[in-house]
């Protein structure tokens, strides 16, 4: 019944789940693109990609924290809060403390971190489950955002802040894209490498893995679970100064979700929620993923409920697609 | 009589047919061809150490896995199962060790299960109560009522209903996974009388078991699988306990506990009355380099709570631990610098971590000793991870295999192995060989003692030892104590113990 030409449609499958495997996301990232240009040839221009990039490097930003929360089998909500708090505080140190606009972005970047620092202290010290603990932080820095600016956006324009990531001039289009953009990749290329080739970044995988195996093998779990929470926050403060560039102003209702975008980058990209999985370059795939949808159906002129339904089916049948690869593989 | 009547006609067509079924996860290959078959009227066993291949070809059998090559057939009819469900309905059950039923329903919605009787999405729900009732007498155990809980039954009372699921849809073949690990003696007499009377009834079982003395007593033809093909297949009467070993190794097994010279060096782990929150209560032990030491007694009596309140994952209360120079307590970060690495008993929560791959796991503990100041380099790591699988004889695909993909045995390799590769000079091991096979067993053995013996020019380890298997103990350690309720008490020559006196010590109470 079973011959030789079923096996070796099976071990044809195998090998395609393996290549699969290692560029899916980027297969997938081609497709969505390809289907949107077929539909719009605007699509491929220059302009639509920049518009892109510019769009991705917020959420992908945002991503790369969070990537490094999940492989640690945890989650953090209170990202999106925590982009509309820098940026917010950001504007503030500019606007009503004067500072220039160097000394504010360091501000905001430690505001960031500060807010994941407590994220992370309540969690490994008192042993509060990640979700709820997010949960909270992010009511409370959303709450301390609109305290902040008084519920109103406040504006800063003209500094070199704002071209991080503004559309670029005629004579400077040889850059491809805002130096916002290269500075995201420089940082997602270092810290792709640190979880790679470095101590504490091997840990973050075991924690995630089996946290009890990690205690047994000498790993500092507490301290290693502080560090993912603190630079979650520190992302996501980045991403806060990328979002001010953007808007040129503090808008503390803004990035008003968008941890779920950011989560979603992540489990598109092959992270997994129960920890162990994950990697840098899958979530800024995602990330893109998602902007690409966003822009093509804009591009097409569909209606935002069509762009919505698209969203949610494509982090569905991502997740679907590793689970198999997954069962492939055992 | 219906015995009888095989034995004069062995030329009968078998109720199930396997031939040359073939099975491999990546680059293991779990099955290279194996034939198996069962008559009407028989119980077939079928043994084997783990990873032998049994599970697979279970699996197969069930329809959980597909055969990569091979044929089946079911009654003359070819036979291949989609699921779990699929093969019941074509009237092949299987009975786990763990029971699946579903505590919350009651022992007739348990029964049919899936296949409920019903019209236009309604239960028929005299028909369930009638066709359970039949299946339940079936079994001659219709006192079972069928409108109470499965939550309400006893261990061997669940095992009924899980075999009335399939008598209640007609299968005429039944597989018996470990039935009987669960299971106190009384009712693995019982079951075993449900094993005859359903044979009796010319049904055909299967019977899969570790305890070779169970399937000596149930067992018409016994079928040894090893290495993922069949070993040989004996008639009751021509199988005695050691021909059945034989196959499962392949080759004798009295040179499981290798012993060398040890030769007892310094003082290297010093416990003065040390006391963790509950247990272990007041424990003073002394253990050398080239030194293996046991620790007997019965489950919670305290001996992983001393491994782990020496390694520093239990708070010690009170007392001192002395390592090499260093005293007081410590924390595991520290007792791995200190020389000291720990073997869980629980492999699967604590030992692995399941998801990463072999590497990660062996060098986890000393990951700044694979690259230059605090960088990682993955080339070095794999490096190490295969020296030591090949050392180890540790199968796999690759050195970046998962660890979950894995026999219990071979995890258990990677988990020593983490140890042996951080070299420390003090083993904690917590039940060694738990749920490990024969061969690997052996390995493990034989890693023991080199390492207690020194080889090569290494100095030689100290090594503690928890175990539950007593011919283990008295097999490879050098002293052994005896730990009853908390208490440790003094470490004695092996020479001095016998099992019956470890046993006896260890119940004894003060």
């Amino acid at each position: 019944m079973i011959d030789q030409v079923s096996l070796s449609n099976k071990s044809l499958l195998r090998m395609a789940t393996r290549h699969l495997n290692k560029f899916g996301s980027v297969l997938a990232l081609a497709l969505v693109f390809a289907f949107f240009a077929t539909l719009n040839a605007k699509m491929a221009s220059l302009a639509a990609l920049e518009t892109m990039v510019q769009q991705t490097v917020i959420v992908g930003m945002a991503a790369l924290g969070m990537t490094l929360v999940i492989i640690s089998a945890g989650i953090d909500l209170s990202v999106g809060s925590i982009i509309a708090f820098a940026s917010v505080a950001v504007a503030s140190l500019i606007d009503s403390v004067g500072l220039s606009p160097g000394q504010a972005a360091i501000g905001a970047l430690l505001a960031g971190t500060a807010c994941g620092l407590v994220n992370g202290l309540l969690i490994a010290r008192l042993r509060i489950v990640p979700f709820i603990v997010t949960l909270g932080m992010l009511l409370v820095v959303r709450g301390l955002a609109k305290g902040l600016a008084n519920s109103m956006p406040i504006n800063v324009g003209g500094t070199w802040l704002s071209d991080l990531l503004a559309t670029l001039p005629a004579d400077q289009k040889w850059q491809l894209v805002p130096p916002g953009a290269w500075l995201m990749l420089l940082i997602a290329l270092l810290v792709g490498g640190f979880l790679r080739y470095t101590q504490l970044g091997r840990h973050v995988f075991a924690v995630g893995s089996n946290e009890q195996t990690a205690r047994l093998c000498g790993v500092a779990v507490e301290r290693v679970k502080i560090f993912v929470y603190a630079a979650s926050g520190f992302f996501a403060g980045f991403a806060g100064l990328m979002l001010m560039s953007y808007q040129e102003q503090g808008d503390p209702t803004g990035a008003l979700g968008l941890e779920l975008d950011v989560i979603a980058a992540v489990v598109i990209g092959g992270g997994s929620l129960s920890g162990g999985e994950g990697s840098i370059f899958g979530s800024l795939i995602g990330a893109m993923i998602m902007t690409v949808i966003r822009t093509g159906c804009q591009l097409n002129g569909w209606p935002t409920w069509v762009t919505q339904v698209v969203t949610g089916a494509v982090i569905v049948i991502a997740v679907a697609v590793d689970r198999f690869r997954h069962r492939q593989q055992a | 009589m219906a015995e009888h009547a095989i034995m004069q006609q062995p030329e009968e067509a078998p109720r199930l047919q396997m031939r040359g079924i073939q099975k491999s996860f990546g680059a293991t290959r779990a099955l290279i061809g194996v034939d198996f078959d069962v008559h009407a009227r028989e119980v077939h066993a079928l043994v084997g150490e783990n990873g032998a291949g049994k599970s697979t070809l279970m699996k197969i059998l069930s329809g959980a896995h597909q055969p990569d090559a091979g044929n089946m057939a079911l009654n003359g009819q070819p036979y291949l199962p989609r699921n779990p469900l699929d093969a019941r309905k074509q009237g092949l059950g299987m009975i786990y060790q763990e029971l699946t039923l579903a505590l919350h329903l009651s022992v007739e919605e348990n029964i049919l299960l899936g296949v409920e009787p019903r019209v236009m999405g309604f239960v028929k729900r005299a028909e369930m109560r009638q066709r359970s009732v039949a299946a339940l007498q079936q079994l001659q155990h219709a006192e079972i009522d069928p409108s109470i809980k499965v939550h309400d039954l006893s261990v061997g009372e669940r095992q009924l209903v899980e075999i009335a699921r399939f008598l209640a849809v007609g299968c005429q073949v039944l597989v018996f996974d470990e039935p009987t690990s669960s299971l106190s003696h009384r009712d693995i007499e019982r079951l075993f009388e449900i094993i005859r009377r359903l044979k009796s009834q010319g049904m055909s079982i299967i019977y899969i078991s570790h305890f070779l003395e169970e399937v000596e007593q149930i067992a018409d033809r016994i079928t040894v699988l090893r290495d993922g093909a069949v070993a040989g297949t004996l008639k009751r009467n021509q199988a005695d306990r050691a021909e059945v070993v034989r196959l499962m190794v392949g080759r004798e097994v009295d040179a499981l506990y290798p012993h060398g010279q040890h030769q007892r060096g310094e003082l290297i782990l010093d416990i003065r009355n040390a006391s963790g929150e509950v247990k272990p209560n007041d424990a003073s032990l002394q253990l050398h380099r080239g030194e293996v030491l046991g620790i007997c007694g019965l489950v919670g009596a305290g001996r992983t709570e001393l491994l782990r309140a020496i390694f520093g994952l239990d708070a010690v209360r009170s007392g001192d631990i002395k390592v090499g120079v260093y005293s007081g307590a410590s924390s595991p970060v520290q007792r791995w610098q200190q020389g000291v690495g720990m073997l869980s008993e629980n492999r699967k929560e604590e030992g692995l971590a399941l998801n990463l791959t072999i590497t990660d796991n062996m060098t986890m503990t000393n990951l700044q000793d694979f690259g230059p100041s605090r960088l990682v380099l993955p080339k070095n790591q794999s490096a190490a991870a295969s020296k030591w699988i090949d050392h180890l004889d540790i199968r796999c695909s690759s050195p970046d295999q998962k660890v979950g993909d894995l026999s219990g045995g071979n995890q258990q390799k990677v988990a020593l192995a983490r140890l042996l590769q951080h070299d420390v000079d003090v083993l904690l091991l917590d039940e060694p060989t738990k749920g490990v096979d024969v061969a690997a067993k052996a390995r493990i053995y034989q890693m023991i003692d080199q390492l207690a013996q020194g080889d090569n020019g290494r100095a030689s380890k100290a090594i503690l030892i928890v175990s539950s298997y007593l011919p283990e103990l008295l097999g490879v350690c050098d002293r052994i104590a005896v730990m009853a309720d908390g208490r440790l008490g003094e470490s004695r020559p092996v020479e001095e113990w016998d099992e019956h006196s470890l046993m006896l010590t260890a119940t004894a109470k003060e």
